[in-house]
């Protein structure tokens, strides 16, 4: 066995169990801003296994959108509004983990049985892409993947339109689930001194 | 276009010729170029300790160090030595693996950008083709870091510091993104050697600086911005934020966010000098010199010359805008966090769209001045 190999095979091994122990980290630790943090560390280890895949172009992708903007976002939004609060206790936790655990290791069975029945073959597995793969990115979102990928950004728009109606529901006049006017106290409200009316 | 040196194919041959397997030899050699980036990049962030220290002594009348060696040159040194040997502080209420963790995440990522960054043909650690793509990808990582030392300090100016941090560079890596990307439309490459052999055309005339004047501009500006040098040091600010998110952090800790921050200053400079300066490029052509002199290119002595003055310019100018850094931190007031987020996105974010649109149309228009 010639080095690379060994090294690949390391790689993989060490790169496979970081995702695997990293994931159940992110759904079972209580504290929320580890899991953060372990998705993270999750992400870049798929951008790991790219870059065995030699696909460099789609690892750095994966680190720019997923570790650079999703999670960078995720963790903010955890530090804003980072209350320490007690969660109310639900009744029969115990059943409800119980038939969650077992909806999980359902789905992770299907997912097996679909590993090992499905035959994955590549177009062409003599051809190896590598560094030319950007080109050949480039060249399917613009001729036969040149729809979804619109598609994709007007699902973005619609998030993004989305957000703000959530964040600024104080602009509007009327609540948009309740259908009762709104006080607009918050922007509408006099320049008075704080201290004034103390007295 | 001429290969240059090439010392790893030369060192892997006197290895081979010890009677070692060429796979053995490609291993031995594997830690040298990195070993020699670390250090260089080490060395230069004492220089340039030095040189803040001296100029911002110049620019308020002062003196500066004097006694550490000669014009206090050892003064870094020292610096150096006491933060190594000062005690490591965790606070009791701190989140000790966290607080541990942030500063490993702010400097890591930063060393790696340092793969990328050509000294000449061959004087790079690994010419990947993505190139100035993976310094985009590695530079969004920093922002975690800053986020986990401000959580894990559990101190409300740490806190503020690292969302500071985390809000702006997030701003600030869209407006740098699309300028690169104007620069790399006009190379047909991600690959910072071949940015830089781009523009080896005709000298300093040939420079993207006169090309991509108003992209120049928008990446120095969002570099200082990454880089957290004032004017844009907000997420430090001793005046509102104590010192930010390094507020809790003592001894090597410490050291480690100083050391990033100095390294990602060089290392932008440098990125500045391969995009928009010409790179390793001297502002004569080397090969027109050695055509007057009637040498020939290839000769052994030759490339040695040409590989030192590679090396020579590349340091000399990203140190020229290091100078500039330093200058404007000494020289400019800080700006306020809506300044600086309004600045980022209504004003950068709208230019550089409209040099990419720009460069994209003077590429169609005229191919042979913009890289058809």
């Amino acid at each position: 066995m010639s080095i690379a190999v060994t090294t690949q095979i390391i790689c993989f091994s060490v790169l496979s169990l970081v995702i695997i122990l990293g994931a159940l980290g992110v759904i079972l630790l209580e504290s929320i801003v580890y899991s953060a943090f372990l998705l993270g560390g999750v992400f870049m280890s798929v951008a790991g296994l790219y870059l065995l895949l030699n696909a460099s172009f789609v690892a750095a992708a994966q680190v720019l959108v997923y570790v650079g903007a999703v999670n960078v976002l995720i963790i903010f939004a955890i530090m804003l509004v980072n209350k320490k609060e007690d969660l109310k206790p639900i009744d029969n936790i115990k059943s409800r983990r119980i038939i969650s655990t077992s909806i999980c290791l359902t789905l992770l069975s299907l997912l097996i049985r679909v590993d090992l029945s499905n035959i994955w073959r590549l177009a062409d597995p003599q051809a190896s892409i590598g560094e030319e793969s950007t080109i050949r990115i480039g060249e399917h979102l613009f001729s036969d993947y040149l729809l979804p990928f619109e598609v994709a950004s007007i699902l973005l728009l619609m998030a993004m339109i989305g957000a703000i109606v959530l964040a600024r529901r104080d602009v509007m006049n009327e609540d948009i689930s309740t259908g009762l006017p709104v006080d607009q106290e918050l922007i509408e409200k006099s320049n008075e001194p704080l201290l004034m009316k103390k007295n | 276009m001429n290969t240059g040196l090439d010392l790893e194919y030369s060192f892997n041959e006197i290895l081979k010729g010890f009677g070692l397997s060429s796979e053995l030899a490609h291993i031995i050699w594997l830690p040298l170029p990195m070993l020699l980036v670390l250090v260089s990049a080490v060395v230069g962030v004492l220089v340039t300790v030095w040189l803040e220290r001296k100029i911002s002594a110049a620019a308020q009348q002062r003196i500066g160090p004097e006694y550490a060696g000669a014009l206090g040159v050892l003064q870094p040194i020292a610096d150096g030595l006491k933060l190594l040997v000062k005690e490591d502080i965790i606070p009791a209420k701190a989140d000790s693996i966290l607080f541990t963790a942030g500063p490993i995440l702010v400097l890591v990522p930063v060393i790696l950008s340092w793969l990328i960054v050509p000294f000449g043909q061959n004087l790079l650690i690994s010419n990947v083709g993505i190139g100035i793509f993976l310094w985009i990808a590695l530079s969004s990582i920093q922002p975690i870091g800053l986020l986990m030392s401000g959580y894990a300090s559990n101190n409300k100016y740490s806190l503020l510091g690292g969302l500071r941090a985390a809000a702006q560079s997030i701003s600030y890596e869209i407006p740098l993104a699309l300028s690169v990307l104007a620069v790399v439309l006009m190379t047909n490459s991600l690959s910072t050697v071949d940015i830089v052999n781009q523009q080896s055309g005709a000298g300093i005339l040939s420079w993207n600086i006169w090309r991509q004047p108003v992209g120049f501009i928008i990446f120095w500006i969002c570099a200082l911005a990454e880089c957290e040098r004032l004017p844009f040091d907000l997420p430090e600010a001793e005046e509102e934020l104590v010192a930010g998110y390094q507020t809790e952090y003592a001894g090597m800790k410490f050291a480690l966010f100083y050391l990033g921050s100095y390294i990602n200053l060089i290392l932008s400079a440098l990125l500045v000098s391969i995009l928009y300066l010409g790179g390793w490029g001297f502002p004569v052509p080397v090969e027109m010199i050695a055509k007057i002199l009637n040498l020939p290119i290839n000769a052994p002595l030759i490339q040695v010359f040409t590989a030192s003055i590679g090396i020579v310019m590349t340091v000399l100018k990203a140190y020229l805008l290091v100078f500039i850094a330093i200058l404007l931190r000494w020289t400019t007031p800080r700006v306020r966090i809506d300044q600086l987020l309004d600045l980022g996105w209504k004003f950068l974010l709208p230019i550089s769209l409209a040099n990419l649109l720009l460069t994209a149309g003077l590429k169609l228009a005229f191919p042979q001045f913009f890289g058809g």
